[in-house]
Formats: C-alpha cells, sequence, structure tokens
C-alpha cells in the first residue's frame, strides 16, 4: 500500500499514457461494434501493420533522432501518415474480404466472428513470414532491410528523444509522455464531433441505430460501414505511432495482447460508445498500474480482467453506457 | 447377406488399416534390429535440433541450431558416402509444444540423438520422454540445475547451469559493480526465476526489492517505478532477451541509470534491438558459455565462412554438442542405447572445455564469463571465477 502511495503520480502517469493507447484501439472496436454489432477481432492486426508501416517509413527515409524540429515533426508526421493510411488500408480490405459477404448473406453473427479470429492470425502470420512471403518474389535481398527478424522485435527509430519535462510528485513527466496523451485526447475529440457533427457521422449513428430505417431514409449502409472501418483504422494508425515512441519496439504478434486490452477498454467503457473507448483505456491503464502495486507485478492482469468483469456485473453496459445510436447530436 | 457386408466391410478396411501400422512399425524395428546386430552402416541416421527457431527466443535456437549444422557439415565433408542429417524440431520455446514434438522425436527412429532441448522449460516437459524412450538429449544451454536431479539417464549438459552461474553474477554485483541495493526481477519461466532465486538467495541482504513481470510483456512501468523507489544501485533480470531489453529501454527512459546485469538468455542482438544502442549499452550479461573467438579448433573461423556471420551464444556449445553424437556415429554407435553408454563415458577435448560427463549427465569442467554491451555489441568482459 505505502508503494502505491509513494509512487502514485508515477503509476498515474504511466497509466495514463499506456491507457491513451489502449483507448484510441478500443475506438476501432467499439465503432465496428457500434454500426455492425460485430467485434472486430482483426483490428489488432489492423493496428499492427499500421506499426509496421510507421517503422518501414523510418527504415526508408532513414529516420532518427536528434535533427532538430522541423526534421522532426516532419518524420512524425509523415510515419503517423503512413501508419494511419495502412492502418485504414488493412481495415478496409479485412471489412471487404472478412466480412461483406457474411453481411450480405445474413450469415450469423458467429460466423462473422470465426471469420474475424481468421482474418487475425493471416494477417498476424503473414507479417511474420514476411521474409519468406517477399522471397516468393525475389525481393528478400533487395528489402532486406525491411522483413529480416520477422519473428523478433523490430525497432522504431523515434525521431523524438525522451527528455524529462517536468517533475511532478518525484516523477519526471518526458515529453513523450505529453505527446502521447495530448494526441490521444486530440483525436478522440476529433472523431468524437465527426460522428456527432458532419454529414457521415449522421449516417454512423443512424446505421447504427437502426440499419433499415437508416437505409429507408437513403443512407448507403455499405458506404457507412466502410468509413466506419476506415475510421477504425486510422485512429488505430494513429495509436500504432503512439506506441512506437513510447514503447519503440513492434513485432508480428504484438498486436494480441494489446486488442485484447483494448476490447477489454471498449468494454469497460461502454461498447459502441466512442467517448467511453478512451475512458474505458484510462480506467483500464490505472486498474493494472494500482493493481500491480498493491498486490504485484504478475497479478496485473487479473487486476485488469477482474475489474472488467465487477463493472459488467454492476453496470452490464460498461461505465458509460450509451450506445452510438444514441449520441447526442 | 446385408448385415455381412454392413459390418464386415468396415471391419476388412479396420484390418487392412491396422495391419498396415504394425507393418510399418515392424519395419522400422527390423531395420533398427539388423543395424545393431548386423553393426552394419545405417546411413539414414538424423541427428535432431530440439529447440526454438521461431518465437520470441528464435534467436538463441538458431545459433545453436548452425553450430550444431556446421559440425555436421564437416562430417559429411568427410564421409560423403554415409552422410548424417539435420532435422529440425522447432518448439518456439515453448514448454506445451516441445511435449507433443518430443513424441514425435522419439517416434521417428532415424533420429539417433538430440542436440538440446535449448530451454529449460521445455527440457522438463520432453526430456522424461525422452529417457523412457532411451534417447539420448545433450543440452548446449538449458542451464536451470534441477534438471539433472531428476535421475535421467538420457539428460547431458555440455555446460555449467544456474547452480554455477546464479553465485557467479552475484559475485560479479558484489565485488566488481560494489552494488549494496539489488533489486531481482524474473519472468516467472523454469529458466528466469530458477536463476533469479539462486541469485536473490546469495546476495541475501543486498536485495531490497523483488518483483515478477510475464513473457511478452510490453509496459514494464510498475516494475520500473518499482526499482526507481528502491533506489538501487543494480538490477537483476532473470530471463529472456525480448523482455529484458524492453525493460532496460524503460529504466532507460525513466532517467534511470542502474546497471543491469542479466543471464545467459538475455545475451543476444535481439536485447540491444529491443533496448535501443544507447539504453544497452552498459549492460552486464553471464554466461557459462565461451566467447567464441577463444573456442578451440578452427571453430570461430570454420562458422564464419560458413555462415558469413560471427558465432553467436551457444553456437560453439551447440557445435560440441553435435560432435558428441557424430563421434558415436562414427564409431558404428548406432542403435539408441549405444548413444547413450557411448556419451556417458565421452572424454575428449571440445572447441568449448574438455567434454566428461558425472552420473547427473552435468559436465566435469565449468566456466561463467561476464559479458558487457559495449556501443551495440557484445563483448566478453572477464572469465567469473
Amino acid at each position: 500500500m505505502s508503494f502505491l502511495l509513494h509512487n502514485f503520480v508515477a503509476l498515474t502517469f504511466t497509466a495514463l499514457v499506456l491507457g491513451a493507447v489502449y483507448g484510441l484501439v478500443a475506438l476501432g472496436y467499439t465503432l465496428v461494434y457500434g454500426v455492425l454489432r460485430l467485434i472486430n477481432f482483426a483490428h489488432s492486426e489492423v493496428w499492427m501493420w499500421g506499426s509496421f508501416a510507421a517503422v518501414w517509413v523510418m527504415i526508408a527515409v532513414g529516420g532518427g533522432s536528434g535533427k532538430g524540429l522541423t526534421v522532426t515533426i516532419g518524420l512524425l508526421v509523415l510515419a503517423g501518415a503512413a501508419a494511419m493510411i495502412v492502418s485504414g488500408g488493412v481495415a478496409l480490405a479485412v471489412e471487404r474480404v472478412a466480412y461483406r459477404r457474411l453481411r450480405r448473406v445474413n450469415a450469423p453473427p458467429l460466423i462473422a466472428l470465426i471469420s474475424a479470429i481468421g482474418a487475425s492470425f493471416v494477417l498476424g502470420e503473414i507479417m511474420g513470414l514476411r521474409d519468406q512471403v517477399v522471397g516468393w518474389f525475389g525481393l528478400r535481398d533487395p528489402l532486406n532491410a525491411y522483413v529480416r527478424g520477422a519473428r523478433d522485435n523490430t525497432r522504431f527509430a523515434n525521431p523524438v528523444e525522451s527528455h524529462e519535462l517536468l517533475r511532478v510528485g518525484g516523477y519526471g513527466v518526458t515529453n513523450i509522455d505529453v505527446i502521447i496523451i495530448i494526441s490521444a485526447l486530440l483525436m478522440m475529440v476529433v472523431l468524437d464531433q465527426f460522428i456527432a457533427r458532419s454529414r457521415l457521422g449522421r449516417g454512423i449513428r443512424a446505421v447504427a441505430q437502426d440499419s433499415e430505417a437508416a437505409a429507408l431514409m437513403g443512407i448507403n449502409k455499405d458506404r457507412v460501414v466502410q468509413i466506419t472501418f476506415l475510421l477504425g483504422g486510422i485512429m488505430a494508425g494513429g495509436a500504432a505511432l503512439l506506441y512506437l515512441m513510447k514503447f519503440g519496439v513492434t513485432r508480428w504478434n504484438a498486436g494480441f495482447i494489446l486488442g485484447v486490452k483494448a476490447f477489454t477498454a471498449a468494454v469497460l467503457g461502454g461498447i459502441g460508445n466512442v467517448r467511453g473507448a478512451l475512458i474505458g483505456g484510462f480506467v483500464l491503464g490505472l486498474a493494472e498500474n494500482y493493481g500491480s502495486a498493491l498486490i504485484g507485478t504478475q497479478w496485473k492482469d487479473v487486476v485488469a480482467f477482474l475489474l472488467l468483469v465487477v463493472i459488467l456485473l454492476f453496470r452490464p453496459t460498461g461505465l458509460l453506457g450509451e450506445s452510438l445510436g444514441r449520441t447526442r447530436a | 447377406m446385408r448385415p455381412i457386408v454392413k459390418f464386415g466391410a468396415p471391419l476388412v478396411a479396420a484390418v487392412l488399416a491396422l495391419s498396415a501400422c504394425g507393418g510399418t512399425t515392424g519395419g522400422s524395428s527390423d531395420a533398427g534390429g539388423s543395424s545393431s546386430s548386423g553393426g552394419g552402416k545405417n546411413c539414414d541416421l538424423q541427428i535432431g535440433f530440439f529447440g526454438a527457431l521461431t518465437g520470441d527466443a528464435a534467436n538463441l535456437g538458431q545459433n545453436i541450431k548452425n553450430g550444431a549444422k556446421l559440425a555436421i557439415d564437416q562430417y559429411n565433408a568427410k564421409n560423403a558416402s554415409c552422410q548424417v542429417k539435420l532435422k529440425e524440431f522447432d518448439t518456439q520455446g515453448d514448454p506445451a509444444q516441445a511435449s507433443s514434438l518430443a513424441q514425435k522425436a522419439v517416434d521417428d527412429k532415424t533420429v539417433i540423438g538430440l542436440v538440446g532441448p535449448a530451454f529449460s522449460g521445455e527440457s522438463k516437459a520432453a526430456d522424461p520422454k525422452f529417457n523412457e524412450a532411451g534417447l539420448v538429449a545433450i543440452t548446449p544451454s538449458a542451464t536451470n540445475p534441477a534438471l539433472a536431479d531428476n535421475g535421467w539417464k538420457t539428460f547431458f549438459r555440455v555446460l555449467g547451469n544456474d547452480a554455477s552461474q546464479g553465485p557467479a553474477a552475484a559475485k560479479y554485483i558484489q565485488s566488481v559493480l560494489s552494488a549494496k541495493k539489488v533489486v531481482v526481477v524474473d519472468d516467472a519461466s523454469e529458466y528466469g526465476k530458477g536463476l533469479a532465486d539462486i541469485v536473490k538467495k546469495t546476495l541475501g541482504s543486498s536485495v531490497v526489492a523483488t518483483d515478477t513481470v510475464q513473457q511478452k510483456q510490453t509496459d514494464f512501468s510498475p516494475t520500473v517505478t518499482k526499482i526507481r523507489s528502491a533506489g538501487a544501485d543494480a538490477v537483476f533480470y532473470g530471463g529472456y532477451y525480448a523482455e529484458a531489453g524492453l525493460l532496460k529501454k524503460q529504466m532507460s527512459d525513466a532517467g534511470l541509470k542502474t546497471t543491469l546485469v542479466v543471464g545467459d538468455g538475455v545475451k543476444d542482438e535481439g536485447f540491444i534491438t529491443a533496448a535501443g544502442e544507447k539504453a544497452a549499452d552498459g549492460t552486464v550479461m553471464t554466461c557459462p558459455c565461451l566467447p567464441p573467438d577463444k573456442a578451440g579448433g578452427s571453430f570461430y573461423a570454420d562458422y564464419k565462412k560458413a555462415y558469413n556471420a560471427e558465432p553467436a551464444t551457444y553456437g560453439a556449445e551447440g557445435f560440441d554438442a553435435a560432435k558428441i553424437l557424430l563421434d558415436g556415429i562414427a564409431a558404428g554407435k548406432t542403435a539408441r542405447a549405444d548413444m547413450v553408454s557411448f556419451v556417458k563415458s565421452y572424454d575428449q577435448p571440445g572447441v568449448t572445455k574438455q567434454l566428461k560427463f558425472d552420473d547427473k549427465g552435468e559436465p566435469s569442467e565449468i566456466t561463467v564469463w561476464a559479458y558487457k554491451v559495449e556501443a551495440g555489441k557484445i563483448v566478453p568482459d572477464q572469465e567469473i571465477k
């Protein structure tokens, strides 16, 4: 207990940073669930592909730290854009290949779930075997820098060097911490406003509320579904860059644990609720950190999931409860 | 008539299938029988590599496989008429997979001996099966001391175990680093926890805090907070390179200048990739393995020529383990039982040390080395006596 109290600020800050990443990835799960009532298990791999895109861009451009403010910002924007584009693209591809046909024939939700899990495995394994895939086209050597160590950790050349900005309660808040939390909040606010105010956003909410009535009103459901996946993918791409800035490495199966935690965060905050996703992310991060401080690091996951169970027992719709369809305009 | 066909046909099919199975087993045991009784040359022999070739700690397995393959290639170059093949059993370092692969290794009668299992967790799972089947398994890297206490007749180790590595690491921390406050972290694995516990015991009251993390974990902020709040001069981590690298990076990001001491499971390039060159610098790694450039004979040059890369952790030990089995094959030991007794009584110089085993399968000669990370490379520091 004293460990928790003494290091309260440190634990809280690091939890918020991690929670921000969880929250952004959780947005993908929550949006797709809100519109389609489908848990997109492949979203973790969407995130993972985005992280690799950022890594590859940095390798291609020869990026690294210590290059002056404008170059650093430029590199970050480039890596972020690459991550978002690739994540969005993979998300669209997953929708097209793994789900659309099943939706058309009104397949039972369980089938779509199985398809999602399959898509998750396929995307993950392809990344893990990328050196062999590239070898089929005879490009193994030219692309060596991008595909070597396919099953290993791959390093991200972070353009931002971590240094302490200020001391709060014995913990050195770094520039990276601040960047991550602020970016995540910003992205969430932008998404939230987009859904609340724009025409496409209204379309998403309409389809989430009642897809048949929305179709009768002239909304193209397929288009809305595509936009939903794209938005989730873009958020995941942003999360990928932020994750890389903090942890510096990614790998073919890095999506799995993150995906499970992010999905948990989405459920915790209220699945189908955009604001809930970020709140859920923060709550999950805090629960993990405080739990490990109180009991021990090996109990981290136990604490987090126990919290999930307890919250769902008392509030089955999650903390914020509202669904996408009922978001106030 | 109809009932007879209805029941007879499947019955006949079943009988045929069973006889086919029986025929195969009979066939291979005949082959085994004829080679051991006739003493004639069996040229279908394979040496198995049992360990992680893919997965989180795969580099360590790959190094051993390369070392073993080098020995086998050298043997085959001299015995072109009767070659030995390398068969790979990729466990991904997972004890659960090791169990089922062990059965496969046992069932393949052309496998005369194994180099491996590479990790302690998979050894615990697989060695009982090997012992039961009488298939010799020489491990070049599994260091948990308890493995030798199980009375397995087929278990042999070509390197010192953690009962010597642990105290050596503790000695280094106390005498060379002069650390008064140490935090010990482990990853709950058979190897990591085993080594960390031994270090903890030897360090005694210098240990101010302990923590346990999980394999595949990426966020170590609670552990880093614990280290900082304990005011540690040194941190010992028992586990593998992927997690150790991320831990060191996060320690470094938090502004901690504490020295990290790690065991042989971290001694790999993968640590530097995960931690980043800047954070990895100054890390101390202990290993019961010899620096490869000090290996005997022409091993270092041969390895470089064959793989266009420097031999890495346990490459030389893998070479030695395979060489023992190859010497057995050259001496005409083509049955598994004969191979076990051959290895038991083996007493020859290998490239890492004199290879001789006691009755528990432990090597008679043990050395522990300390390595340091300098400018992104792992270099030998000193032998810990």
